[in-house]
């Protein structure tokens, strides 16, 4: 089995209305439990908006603490999840299901190495 | 009688291993999981045959020779590298005995499976090309960025690149199932294709590779028809490729200029090929499961037919048009059965399907449209659509046959 990142892409500005919102959530939790349930699973989260992200850089001998996230852009990570599927097809598997609950375009990328505890 | 006492010749080698490249490299991938070790090992057993073979001979079946050889010596290199690498170690372990021999039926399954991972929809379009023409057709990555007209850097990044993306992301190497089979065996059936279009494309760059494209891309075509009996659309495709390809000599002048369908001298039309190309649409046809490639070598074959271009059966090709935007309903294929509809029903009822259709930025758009309009006898604007084509294309061919058509009608 071979882990892999799936990255949610949202777009910057106001979010949608709450019963689009509450759909898309819904559905999200469905996949995520198929996720479980089929032993793809391995972690998943949502992400607060970029403006509570914090920057901290190593430059010059000091670490640089910045407010903001680490690149301005019109798309911004909302969240992700890691499957363990045994190829890119497994993956990309379950970031068709990912972008269909959620409606939002899903980065699948391949971990180097599996992660361990 | 005598019998040959030297071997075949450096170049001849080369040949049968370039022949042969595709066979091999799938064999290994599918032994080793590793495209690097598959070529690297194919390229050991080329520099052993270079050096054996022109004294010893041809072995029996050179190319259970290059397999076997190949395998041993990826066996060789896994064995080298153990010690640094566990997995390595691991696979080296359980690798066939030396000198296993080679199953035919599954040689056959190991190329299907490379073209389908080569033509996997994770790699751009450009790195599909240029995969299955290294790893099945067995050209080198300069005669590849030759054909294509990028640098060999660039041509050798983007394998690279490409050969990663399916190492890293454990692109699978396995035909897909039947509910994917559709849109993958699309994929890839449009490289192929694309392929055969880069080389019939008369256009500058590296004239002498081009008939090679052509020739390659019916290779594969080929190959893929019969891996995949039960798909039309691969004879289809097949079928297509071969009956463009029976006009190649008519196509150019002695001078490279372009000679347009109906311009051609027929008699240099290769007859074995359109007779070929006839039989897999009459296949097609009885299975009656029709699809683009299919309705197009359809088209093709009508053309073929013809004895000169007066007497083509426009009328058939306007109704297989019919059928084709149906199933395909671009603008493209609509421009295309405009031109059809022109030789029916006359340039007036063409040009008005012509005018609706969205496709300002393509210059065979113009170009229709100019040939409807000179006939139409509406010279001056006939004169501004053909300098709307030739703004829209580099094809040096295209650009001096719409000149002529241009000064034609303006005398200038």
């Amino acid at each position: 089995m071979k882990q892999y990142l799936l990255s949610i892409y949202q777009p910057d500005g106001p979010p949608p209305p709450a019963p689009f919102l509450d759909q898309v959530m819904r559905d999200v939790t469905a996949v995520i439990e198929d996720m479980k349930t089929s032993g793809a699973w391995v972690f998943n989260g949502g992400l607060h908006p970029p403006g509570t992200a914090t920057v901290v850089r190593f430059r010059d001998g000091d670490v640089l603490t910045t407010d903001g996230p680490f690149a301005e852009g019109k798309e911004f990570l909302g969240g992700f999840c890691i499957v363990q599927a045994p190829d890119l097809d497994g993956a990309l598997e379950w970031g068709r299901r990912l972008t269909r609950a959620s409606t939002l375009p899903i980065e699948v990328r391949p971990f180097q190495r599996n992660g361990t505890r | 009688m005598s019998t040959p006492t030297t071997g075949p010749s450096a170049p001849e080698i080369e040949r049968i291993f370039r022949e042969e490249y595709g066979r091999a490299v799938a064999v290994l991938v599918g032994s080793f999981r590793d495209i690097d070790l598959a070529e690297e090992a194919v390229q050991d057993a080329f520099t052993t045959a270079l050096q054996r073979w022109p004294a010893a001979g041809l072995p029996p079946s050179p190319a259970g020779w290059i397999i076997t050889t190949a395998r041993n010596r990826a066996i060789d290199r896994l064995r080298r590298e153990a010690s640094r690498d566990d997995r390595h170690a691991a696979a080296a372990e359980m690798i066939h005995a030396r000198d296993e021999p080679v199953e035919e039926a599954a040689v056959r399954d190991d190329r299907l499976r490379l073209m389908f991972t080569c033509c996997h929809p994770a790699l751009a379009q450009g790195a599909q090309v240029a995969l299955t023409l290294r790893l099945l057709g067995g050209l080198t990555t300069a005669e590849i960025a030759r054909a294509f007209l990028v640098p060999e850097p660039t041509m050798a990044q983007r394998l690279v690149r490409a050969k990663g993306k399916i190492r890293d992301a454990h692109i699978p190497y396995r035909v897909p199932d039947a509910t994917e089979l559709p849109p993958r065996l699309g994929a890839v059936l449009s490289v192929v294709y694309l392929i055969f279009n880069e080389g019939y494309a008369a256009s500058a760059g590296d004239r002498l590779l081009r008939p090679e494209l052509c020739a390659e891309a019916i290779r594969l075509g080929r190959l893929i028809a019969d891996l995949m009996p039960g798909e039309p659309e691969a004879l289809g495709l097949l079928a297509l490729m071969l009956l463009i390809d029976s006009r190649r000599a008519a196509r150019t002048t002695t001078e490279g200029s372009l000679v347009l369908l109906a311009d051609q001298d027929r008699s240099l039309w290769d007859r074995r090929t359109i007779a070929e190309g006839q039989a897999i649409v009459r296949e097609c046809l009885r299975r009656n499961q029709p699809g683009p490639y299919q309705i197009q070598a359809a088209i093709s074959a009508v053309h073929s037919d013809a004895r000169n271009a007066s007497s083509t059966d426009w009328r058939q090709i306007l109704q297989l048009y019919d059928q084709l935007l149906t199933i395909s309903p671009t603008p493209v294929v609509a421009l295309h059965r405009a031109v059809a509809l022109a030789e029916v029903e006359g340039p007036h009822p063409a040009l008005t399907v012509v005018d609706q259709l969205d496709l300002r930025s393509y210059y065979l758009f113009h170009a229709v449209r100019a040939d409807l309009l000179r006939r139409l006898g509406r010279n001056a604007e006939a004169a501004v659509a053909y300098d709307e084509a030739l703004a829209r294309t580099a094809n040096g061919a295209e650009r001096e046959l719409m000149e002529r058509r241009r000064r034609e009608i303006t005398g200038a």
